[in-house]
């Protein structure tokens, strides 16, 4: 059998998303180097090394306008699950707009930490009914670019994102 | 009903990008669920929670509500299309809003909101870029998962540059894209209120879960402050736990593709700030998240379907395409033949006579061959040959009564109100081909002639191109009933079953079965037996089908409790005693039959695996032959028995792998379906034409596809029981 995180990695390939990765203390350096600026990205809850990661020591316009938005490249926001199966990340819709962060740019890049890749669908979805029963709440399953087949032939990037980039955050490294 | 002129207009017009696209999508379902290890498993969970959910709808719809309502939202149950209409058109009067954009959803398309609320004034603009190439074109959708299938490239191109006149023509699927989604993307972020379907909406949390690929509905619903999600009462579920296998299925199912690129699982209203985009001043958190939602549920005939015992099953449908994509004739002519009002595909006749009525669904429910490919596709399990057989059977009963004079005396058997003549004439080929056999060589000589042709297609719509059988003058009862048994102690007893066609058409087949049992020490008896009922079931004749399935158990029971199994050549005849006749017949005559009836490879099959041997059959080393497998035989998971028997034999066996001959029983017959018929046959021509296999000598197990392969090739085939018989 195959690790959770190996199938994970092999069905992010199998989507054209490229993945990255790195330990908590070079996550600054493993960010830096994903973007394409001009970038904007959210803050992550998820603590790396002691603190939340602010993204601060990054290119990334943390919290930015709504017209730096439109005008930006990248957008960088946290994903909350991997699920090793499909290659799919779970993203969630905040306060902050990680929503429109990870939606409204040409690259989206996740920061995926690797205690949360889930090995199925059956186990992301049981997660996520938990969630919801407790808090309610919403979430994205996001599973490879933005894609149509409508103008007679795949193309990337249709209203969403043409690239998706992930970096996982590797645990106690 | 689609005359054979529109047939062949779109046919040639949309027939190509048709065709490509379902079969890309088709091809993609076999090679997507081949990777589910669970996929049986998958299918029977998903069936079993829109069965239950269906039998708790009042229930569910309360629960969602008041959680609905827990949540801030709104939720309303619209009657019919009128009352959902009158809902939104007030929602988007009190937000004010100018624009409305639209993400793709079949039920707004059913209640025409976009007419509603164009008619006040407003501008709706959908998002999907299909659906939004069809508003530009003002067409309507021919597929209810990609609307704009039937246009291609060139033709979007050139609708494009006409339309906008773009600085630099369009032209690549890249192109038109981004084109697309730079003026969409405007009209998004200018939008007040957005309108999305629902997939799927959970009792217990209030989610609802949309699947898309191109991220249209995650903007629709981020970009605007009100949304409105409209979908039918059917769409709810009990838990978000209940989301897992659609979640696995629809994308598979749909398009082929293991997942779409987005599912999105709202509780609205969601958290995501309202921002004006325009604004370069104030961060994204700091703007608030004031959002209004609005749940329109629609009944519009759905809740008399739930109490509708046969139309019920449709209520289960997850609209995933399945039925459409993997239907020979919606693969060449497409929705806007092969659909209603809104739905199309094998489904559509539900949906269409349980939301619009009867009429709408006779225009093209005669579409359906009941070939059956659909059955395994559905990842609900609806049986949709048999919605569009019992819809056939009641259309038939809303007509006056046909000409009865011209078919008394020929119809014995016919339905005392009912169908129309060329209905009966096919459904009772009982009687034409006993009739025919009577009077072989007259009848073959006379069904020859020009004036005979004629008044045919005429009366009763055959066209004339069509070869008819040829009737042999001894059938096989008789043949067999001259005849002693070659088997003296027999390992096993069979009754093999006299079908229409073997016992008075292809009678070599028969006379080859029969000695092929024998070679492997069965002892075979012929009786006469009545038809199957496979032909006016066809015909949506369901009382005389039920008919005939009681004649045939009487005429088999005896031979059963005798302890004779029942060795069955017509495929369609088989799939009648194991699949149909539990809908025709009692529990207990059903079980006896089903379970004592073979195909008759997969007899042979069993006879060698248990010892019996090969040697006594016809073999060869190394011959190259091509098989084509019967519909209802492959629905059945029986195509690998043959093709195991005759590499057993010495074959190296190709397969074809097109979903139908395009014959399917009466169907390829009828003056209206020739070129219809063609057009799929086509298909499979061009696969017995290739490389490789252009030499091989063709076996096919149906009667109908022989005959539609003797049509399409020079070469003639046979049934492959006749290669084994000594
Ligand atoms: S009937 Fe089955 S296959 Fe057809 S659209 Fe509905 S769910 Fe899909």
């Amino acid at each position: 059998m195959k690790s959770k995180r190996a199938s994970f990695e092999d069905a992010l390939e199998a989507l054209g998303v490229t993945v990255s990765s790195t330990a908590e203390s070079d996550l600054e350096a493993a960010v830096t180097e994903a973007v394409t600026e001009p970038a904007v990205g959210i803050a992550l809850d998820k603590t790396a090394g002691d603190e939340a990661f602010s993204l601060t020591g990054t290119p990334v316009t943390v919290d930015p306008t709504p017209v730096a938005l439109r005008e930006a490249t990248t957008g960088v926001t946290g994903a909350e699950l991997g699920i090793g199966d499909y290659g799919s990340l779970v993203l969630s819709m905040t306060e902050e707009a990680s929503e429109l962060l990870s939606l409204f740019v040409e690259r989206h890049v996740a920061i995926l930490h690797e205690e949360d890749i889930q090995p199925d669908m059956d186990a992301a979805v049981a997660e996520l009914d938990e969630r919801f029963n407790e808090t309610g709440g919403s979430a994205i399953i996001a599973t490879g670019p933005s894609a149509t087949a409508d103008m007679g032939a795949l193309v990337k990037g249709a209203h969403g994102p043409k690239e998706v980039h992930v970096i996982i955050v590797e645990e106690g490294a | 009903m689609a005359t054979a002129d529109e047939l062949r207009e779109l046919m040639r017009t949309e027939g190509a990008a048709v065709a490509e696209n379902t079969q890309g999508f088709n091809t993609g379902r076999y090679d997507s669920v081949a990777d589910l290890g669970d996929y049986e498993e998958l299918k029977q969970a998903a069936r079993s929670i829109k069965e239950d959910a269906i039998e708790e709808l009042p229930d569910l719809l309360d629960q969602l509500t008041e959680t609905v309502e827990a949540n801030r939202g709104t939720v309303y149950i619209a009657d019919d299309a009128a009352d959902a209409n009158d809902y939104i058109r007030d929602v988007v009067d009190e937000r004010a809003a100018d624009r409305v954009v639209k993400s793709k959803s079949m039920t707004s398309e059913e209640i025409e909101v976009n007419e509603a609320l164009e008619a006040d004034g407003v501008d709706v603009v959908e998002t999907d870029l299909g659906e939004w190439v069809l508003q530009v074109a003002d067409e309507a959708p021919s597929h209810i998962v990609a609307p704009a299938i039937h246009k291609s490239r060139e033709s979007i191109a050139e609708l494009f540059n006409e339309r906008f006149e773009p600085d630099e023509p369009l032209e690549t699927a890249e192109e038109l894209t981004r084109f697309a989604r730079k003026k969409l993307g405007e009209q998004i972020i200018d939008a007040e209120v957005g309108i999305t379907g629902a997939n799927f909406v959970t009792a217990d949390t209030g989610t609802m879960a949309l699947v898309t690929s191109e991220g249209n509905a995650r903007k629709t619903v981020a970009a605007t402050d009100t949304h409105v999600a409209v979908a039918g009462v059917e769409k709810v579920i009990p838990t978000v736990g209940d989301l897992h296998p659609f979640i696995e299925l629809i994308g598979r199912s749909g398009t082929g593709q293991d997942i779409t690129s987005y599912v999105s699982l709202l509780t609205p209203p969601v958290d995501t700030p309202v921002v004006d985009f325009t604004d370069d001043e104030t961060p994204l958190s700091e703007f608030d998240s004031d959002r209004d939602f609005h749940l329109v549920l629609i009944d519009n005939g759905r809740l008399e379907m739930r109490d509708d015992e046969q139309l019920r099953e449709t209520l289960y449908c997850i609209r995933c395409s399945a039925c459409s994509n993997s239907c020979a004739n919606f693969q060449s002519v497409g929705g806007h033949a092969f659909g209603g009002e809104t739905y199309s595909g094998g489904i559509a006749t539900g949906w269409e006579a349980g939301i619009e009525g009867l009429d709408v669904a006779e225009e093209f429910n005669d579409l359906c061959t009941g070939c059956t490919r659909c059955v395994n596709a559905c990842p609900v399990g609806i049986d949709i040959p048999w919605i569009n057989t019992v819809v056939r059977d009641r259309i038939n009963r809303d007509k006056d009564a046909p000409g009865e004079w011209l078919v008394d005396g020929l119809t014995p058997d016919e339905e005392d109100d009912g169908a129309p003549l060329q209905k009966r004439f096919f459904g009772n080929f009982e009687t034409v081909a006993k009739l025919g056999s009577a009077t072989a060589p007259v009848s073959n000589w006379l069904a020859d002639t020009t004036v005979a042709q004629q008044a045919m297609a005429l009366i009763l719509g055959i066209d004339p191109r069509r070869d008819l059988p040829t009737f042999e003058r001894e059938t096989l009862v008789d043949w067999a009933a001259a005849r002693d048994s070659q088997v003296t102690n027999p390992e096993r007893r069979a009754v093999l079953y006299p079908d229409l066609y073997t016992n008075h058409v292809q009678v070599e087949r028969g006379k080859a079965a029969v000695k092929v049992l024998e070679s492997l020490g069965v002892d075979v008896v012929v009786p006469p037996v009545p038809s199957s009922g496979r032909a006016p079931l066809s015909q949506g004749m369901v009382a005389t089908a039920t008919d005939h399935a009681e004649r045939v158990t009487e005429a088999l029971e005896p031979h059963i409790a005798d302890g004779r199994d029942v060795v069955v050549i017509e495929p369609s005849d088989h799939a009648m005693f194991t699949r149909e006749y539990e809908r025709l017949l009692d529990e207990s005559s059903f079980t006896d039959i089903a379970e004592n009836s073979y195909e008759v490879f997969e007899y042979v099959f069993g006879l060698l695996d248990n010892g019996g041997s090969v040697e006594s059959l016809s073999t060869v080393t190394g011959a190259e032959i091509a098989y084509h497998s019967h519909c209802q035989q492959r629905t059945l998971g029986l195509e690998a028995h043959t093709v195991a028997v005759l590499e057993e034999c010495g074959y190296d066996v190709v397969t074809s792998d097109v979903e139908c001959c395009g014959m399917a029983g009466s169907f390829g017959y009828k003056s209206d379906y020739y070129e219809l018929s063609m057009d799929v046959g086509d298909r499979l021509r061009t696969q017995l034409e290739d490389d490789g296999v252009q030499d091989r000598p063709v076996v096919a197990s149906g009667t109908s596809c022989l005959e539609q392969i003797d049509a399409l090739l020079e070469r003639q085939p046979r049934h492959p029981i006749e290669l084994l018989a000594t």
